[in-house]
């Protein structure tokens, strides 16, 4: 069915950035726009997710275009959900940001930025052509790009070179990739090329190309051994900057993944044992990683790493009860990852420093923060009944009928690492004794920024503990959501039916 | 059911918001919840007595079949009551231990927490929510030993036990959804109907294994079981009631409870009475040095349930039984034991045995207590536990050719658990009164009362087994034995061999205690062989571990940017080759170049040229405009095939690109080489063969059919419908107008960041 209103969270986005352009300077209007904005763009996720999951897949072809000759927007029940999760979290950001970012950042376009970050991921979630999506990534690269360097300090330039660089590489293999996508069968409409990719003769060809799809979103989903910007980039930027990143940066990748290669690359046996070994070495890699930190957010930052691992094994084991729990997980993964680092914030702006050893004492000086920090830190742990177990009980399962034993004893060390990542992390910093840490200077301490501030720093932790506690005991209607969704990648022809069946809407 | 399996979780989820009025004397309102807990379950007797289970159901997530679905049966409800009946009398007890302690309704919080996940664990029918209440038990045991959170040894421990029961818990995990998957459903009662296909499946040895591994780490059986010493750094009310009554019997209860849907097959029974032998008796030896008392009671806790997995591995009906008399026994005399430890050490301020003596001067019931508890435990008639031990006896003699040996190893258990029990539970009242102890004094009567009511229920039910026969063992028996035979508990069987063997145990034990003084000395001699414990081999293996991670994230994440490109584009061009080879027939026909002109040729040279010049010049300058050169020749190249535009769209390009990073390179320092030969030769070559495999795949696609449709689409409607005549900009504004604004908002983000990256200095006060 047409519904034009579908790139309502894009343009929303876009409409937001540029009128925060407008009040460039003034940075107290700007932390209120972004909050309200972020609100109201809250407000219209939800009325397009409750539109999709009422009436099915609605589509916009942009400027009456017909498909496959123009760029088709599609919103079904994925891009629905990856749509109200990115405002779930963008809100949660921008409330953070106008408690946590200094003025300084904010007078060099902080919000604007932010907002084009968030049209970006929108956009990839929403369109239909895959060059479409390459824009969108550009936008999601460029904007991530600019937040990393804002504040200009030694080590995020460091970060972001090398964000930039194996982004950059990512996007050239991307490009490269739809270039011989075209010249195979002449479209970019994603549905048109889910029937024509099926009917090329030459399959060697076509699986060729699905490498370079492989790598280039390999690279952006972070998956072994394509990972090396995550942990090199995510630990510089501000907290509020490094939240939506590990929120939405690598799950963007993932998106295009999962829907690239059901809706048009089947994979083969090669591509699935490949998928399924890249799984096992990502959750290795991450786990292994995670256990030497000592800086909070590295150790976030390679547990990321760890966890895509598991998206990435229900991808590879290509059932729909597989998909059913890398789905989960990822809804499950956006809530929680994104609390993690703002938890990160939360901690460094009580004490000043993120270095789990340094830390201490915070089960004594801070209770009601411990029991609210808890939440992320148990629910990523998957401490049953909460948001991160349920996934993997479909993984495993999946796993078991697909004879994946081996898999399904890299998701459980996985697990078992977390678990022993978190608990430490909880016995460090929460429970030793608190040893006193000098005052920096350059750091505004919690205790020095007005209650508003503070409650805009503590609200969206609260907010997301909330979603996760919702999807852990009330696991039951993400599964259903999950379900839906996954049956809806594994019989892509509904989708293909809604792009190209429309009729549109001029000539 | 649900509101008293749930009302612990409850009462602890709303403490944080009381805490302040949940301190002192009002904490007094926490042993209600098991005393109505108790009474409420203990109104359940008649109906379990006439053998008419109980079970409720509340949907939960229905789409993986998980479910809160609840059943009390014989064995449910021994532990039920175990759970709830020590839960208040360890409250009690717990009230006046952390009296005064800043921290009271946390603890009790946790706690609570605990019991109720316990008696979630034991009453769920559906095996993932059994699962889900094994973890949570894990889960408040971790808060717990940690709850003097600011010692580094409780951190160190409580961290020890969580990895443990953690990863045996993932184990657990595992063996459970396998059997759902195998058998077809998640609840216990619809997989007792499918035991027979369950046992013949090709995975049943998965699903016994996954599952052993979750039970003996939970359960502290060797080589797991080292955890459980350290957990004696909790506070006395927590090792009481978490790590010798109820949560260590988790696993027990777990092999119990699958004993009816797995049992009985060679390696169920085998690996159990292995496992089971070694643990009783290795943990039974250790107990002998201990010098702490609640060290040796720890390893002693170890050994019973050793007995237990060892009775249930025999399987038979005998060892049933007596599998389930002991739960009850073990659980009378050690918490009683326990918190007589605990009276002790909170009195004295010491737990070493080598010190302790004639404390029964100054504490008389305590002492009562503890000798109560030691006679039960050694099986003196009549006490329960010399119906226990009988029962034992009788199990291991009737198993076959095997009797010998199982029942030697069963009596030097005893005897030395015999003589453990006398240590913690007589030794310290026992003898002259230090002269240091004379302040010592009897401690408030909710500490004292607990232990003796728990050890008189050992003398209680030794004189009257008939109390709890038919209500109680009857129904027990029923639910994990499959023969239904009748039972009788008796405390006199007559002078036959077991009453022998009984008595034996006892007269060796109690030699033993009279000649075996505890010492430093011996203490240390036994220590001897730590080197090979499985908590040093698991140390060493750790350490190991770590330093494989150390190496593995070091070589991957080496901090160079070159070797990250490096190591991506080598993978890439190895799927890529791997996927042409063996894809693709290489047809590079020979018509392709027949109308190849001279002017292309040219350029192409001059490209190639160029590159070389780009690669190997040591000036910045010429390498920028050979770069140039390639870029005006793709213009030369976009010309000859009639894209005039495009050209000129790549020539003002490439000049601007020259011009900027002219500019930008004026200002940079010199060239300087920072690899070495090889390197840039690797390098080099991956480089080309990179190259090669992007111009093969190129070559490929040219030779497929090309679909113009598209093309056609723009070419023809441009015009008409989008009323512009230059193709490529009504593509540009119109067809696929929707990248170019998205390639004007990524301009003007650039365009933000690069007025950031110029402008902003962040002063040294304002940086977070």
């Amino acid at each position: 069915m047409n519904n034009p209103y579908i790139v309502l969270p894009i343009i929303f986005q876009l409409f937001t950035a540029i009128l925060l352009m407008f009040f460039w300077l003034n940075v107290n209007a700007q932390r209120l726009i972004s909050g309200i904005f972020s609100l109201i763009s809250l407000g219209i996720s939800i009325w397009l997710f409750s539109e999709i999951w009422q009436n099915g897949i609605l589509i916009s072809q942009a400027g009456g275009w017909q498909a496959p000759f123009g760029i088709t927007f599609v919103a079904d029940v994925f891009s629905a959900t990856m749509v109200l999760l990115t405002s779930i979290a963008g809100f949660a950001v921008a409330i953070f940001s106008a408690g946590s970012i200094r003025n300084a950042r904010l007078k060099f376009g902080y919000f604007p930025i932010l907002h084009f970050l968030l049209m970006g991921l929108n956009g990839a979630f929403l369109t239909g052509d895959i060059f479409n999506l390459y824009v969108w990534f550009e936008i999601i690269i460029i904007a991530s790009f600019v937040l990393i360097t804002l504040g200009g300090e030694k080590s995020q330039i460091e970060g972001a070179i090398k964000y930039v660089t194996l982004n950059l590489l990512a996007s050239a293999i991307f490009l490269t990739a739809i270039a011989i996508l075209y010249g195979l069968v002449g479209s970019l409409n994603m549905a048109d090329l889910s029937i024509q990719i099926a009917e090329v003769e030459n399959r060697g060809l076509v699986n060729v190309t699905a490498i370079l799809f492989l790598i280039g979103f390999g690279i952006k989903s972070a998956i072994f051994p394509l990972y090396f910007w995550l942990p090199a980039s995510y630990h510089t930027p501000p907290p509020a900057i490094s939240a939506i990143f590990a929120g939405l940066l690598t799950k963007v990748g993932v998106y295009a993944l999962l829907r690239i290669f059901t809706l048009i690359f089947i994979p083969d046996e090669f591509l699935s044992n490949l998928l399924i070994g890249l799984a096992a070495l990502t959750i290795l890699s991450g786990g292994l990683g995670a256990l030497l930190q000592v800086n909070m957010r590295k150790m976030f930052s390679y547990l990321i790493i760890c966890h895509i691992g598991f998206l990435i094994a229900g991808l590879g084991m290509y059932t729909e009860l597989a998909l059913v729990g890398a789905l989960f997980y990822l809804i499950h993964d956006i809530i929680v990852k994104t609390n993690l680092f703002l938890v990160a914030g939360l901690i460094f702006k009580l004490k000043g420093t993120l270095n789990i050893e340094k830390l201490g004492g915070f089960y004594r000086q801070f209770p009601k923060f411990s029991l609210l920090m808890a939440i992320p830190l148990f629910s990523l742990v998957g401490i049953p009944p909460l948001s991160g177990f349920w996934a993997k009980l479909y993984l495993i399962q999946a796993g078991y009928l697909s004879g994946q034993y081996v898999l399904i004893g890299f998701i459980l060390l996985g697990s078992f690492i977390t678990l022993w990542v978190i608990a430490k992390l909880w016995a460090e910093v929460f429970w030793k004794p608190d040893v006193s840490i000098p005052k920096k200077i350059g750091v505004k301490y919690f205790y020095e920024i007005k209650p508003l501030k503070r409650w805009a720093m503590v609200l969206p932790v609260i907010l997301l503990g909330i979603t996760s506690l919702y999807i852990g005991f009330f696991a039951e209607h993400i599964i259903v959501l999950s379900k839906h969704i996954s049956a809806d990648l594994m019989n892509p022809q509904n989708y293909i039916d809604a792009v190209l069946g429309a009729k549109p809407l001029t000539p | 059911m649900i509101i008293a399996i749930l009302s612990g979780f409850i009462l602890a989820a709303i403490v944080p918001f009381f805490s302040p009025y949940l301190k002192k004397n009002a904490s007094l309102i926490f042993p209600l919840l098991p005393l109505l807990l108790f009474g409420y379950f203990a109104s359940f007797f008649p109906r379990i007595k006439n053998g008419d289970p109980v079970s409720m159901f509340y949907d939960w997530v229905p789409s993986f079949g998980v479910d809160l679905s609840f059943r009390l049966d014989g064995l449910s409800l021994l532990f039920v009551l175990m759970i709830t009946g020590i839960g208040v009398l360890v409250f009690f007890y717990t009230f006046s231990y952390m009296k005064g302690h800043e921290y009271i309704d946390r603890f009790y919080a946790f706690l609570c927490m605990f019991m109720a996940s316990m008696l979630g664990l034991v009453l769920s029918d559906n095996i993932i929510t059994l699962f889900i209440f094994w973890e949570l038990t894990s889960i408040s045991s971790f808060f717990l030993i940690g709850f003097n959170n600011e010692e580094p040894a409780s951190r160190k421990s409580a961290l020890l036990a969580l990895s443990i029961t953690g990863l045996g818990g993932f184990f657990l995990l595992a063996g459970m959804i396998l059997l759902g998957t195998v058998g077809g459903s998640y609840s216990i009662q619809e997989l007792l109907s499918s035991s027979e296909a369950i046992k013949s499946n090709s995975l049943y040895g998965g699903i016994i294994f996954f599952l052993f591994i979750g039970a003996f780490t939970k359960s502290a059986q060797f080589p797991f079981h080292f955890w459980l010493p350290g957990a004696m750094k909790a506070p006395t009310p927590v090792s009481t009631y978490l790590h010798s009554a109820t949560m260590v019997k988790a696993g027990i209860y777990l092999l119990a409870r699958f004993s009816p849907v797995l049992g009985d097959t060679f390696w169920w029974n085998s690996t159990l009475v292995t496992v089971g032998a070694i643990t009783m008796l290795y943990a039974a030896i250790h107990a002998l040095f201990r010098l702490d008392l609640k060290g040796i009671l720890a390893y002693s806790t170890i050994s019973a349930l050793g007995i237990l997995v060892f009775l249930i591995g025999l399987g038979t009906d005998e060892a049933l039984l007596a599998a389930g008399v002991f739960i009850l026994v073990h659980a009378l005399y050690k918490a009683t034991l326990f918190l007589v430890a605990g009276i002790i050490d909170h009195e004295t301020g010491t737990r070493d045995v080598t010190v302790l003596s004639g404390l029964g001067k100054v504490m008389l019931p305590v002492a009562l207590a503890g000798i109560l508890a030691a006679l039960s435990n050694a099986g003196a008639p009549p006490f329960f536990g010399f119906v226990g031990k009988d029962l034992i006896y009788e199990a291991t003699m009737q198993y076959g050719e095997w009797a010998v040996v199982l029942t030697g190893a069963a009596i030097v258990t005893n005897i030395c658990l015999l003589f453990a029990g006398l240590l913690a539970g007589v030794k310290p009242f026992i003898g002259a009164l230090p002269e240091k102890f004379g302040k010592v004094h009897l401690p408030s009567p909710l500490m004292w009362v607990p232990p003796l009511i728990l050890a008189s229920l050992g003398l209680v039910f030794g004189l009257f087994p008939s109390l709890i026969e038919q209500s109680l063992i009857q129904p027990l028996f029923s639910s994990i034995s499959k023969s239904g035979t009748e039972i009788h508990l008796k405390l006199w069987h007559g002078f036959n061999l077991i009453f022998g063997l009984s008595m034996t145990t006892l007269i060796l034990g109690t030699l033993l205690f009279w000649k075996l003084k505890p010492s430093k000395n011996l203490f240390q001699k036994a220590f001897r062989f730590e080197f090979l414990s499985p908590e040093r081999l698991v140390g060493h293996f750790a350490r190991g571990f770590s330093g494989f991670a150390r190496i593995w994230t070091g070589f991957f994440q080496n901090g160079y940017l070159r070797n990250y490109v490096i190591t991506i584009l080598g993978f890439l061009t190895v799927l890529l080759a791997y996927r042409l080879y063996n894809g693709i027939g290489f047809q590079i026909k020979a018509e392709m170049f027949e109308n190849v002109t001279l002017y292309e040729i040219i350029v192409l040279l001059i490209m190639a040229v160029s590159i070389v010049f780009t690669v190997f010049s040591t000036s910045r300058l010429v390498a920028v405009a050979s770069l140039g050169v390639i870029g005006y020749s793709i213009c030369l190249i976009f010309l000859f095939y009639s894209a005039p535009d495009l050209a000129m769209t790549q020539f003002s390009i490439d000049t601007l690109t020259v011009i900027l990073f002219v500019l930008v390179i004026y200002n940079l320092p010199k060239y300087n080489t920072f690899s070495s030969t090889p390197i840039r030769i690797r390098d080099g070559i991956l480089s080309v063969f990179f190259g090669l495999l992007i111009a093969v795949l190129t070559l490929e696609v040219l030779n497929e059919p090309l679909n113009r449709e598209t093309s056609e689409f723009y070419a023809q409607n441009a015009y008409t419908l989008a009323k512009g005549k230059n193709v490529v900009n009504v593509i540009l504004v119109d067809f696929r107008g929707f990248d170019t604004l998205g390639e004007i908002s990524v301009l003007a983000i650039a365009a933000l960041g690069v007025f950031s990256l110029l402008k902003l200095r962040l002063k040294s006060i304002e940086k977070e």
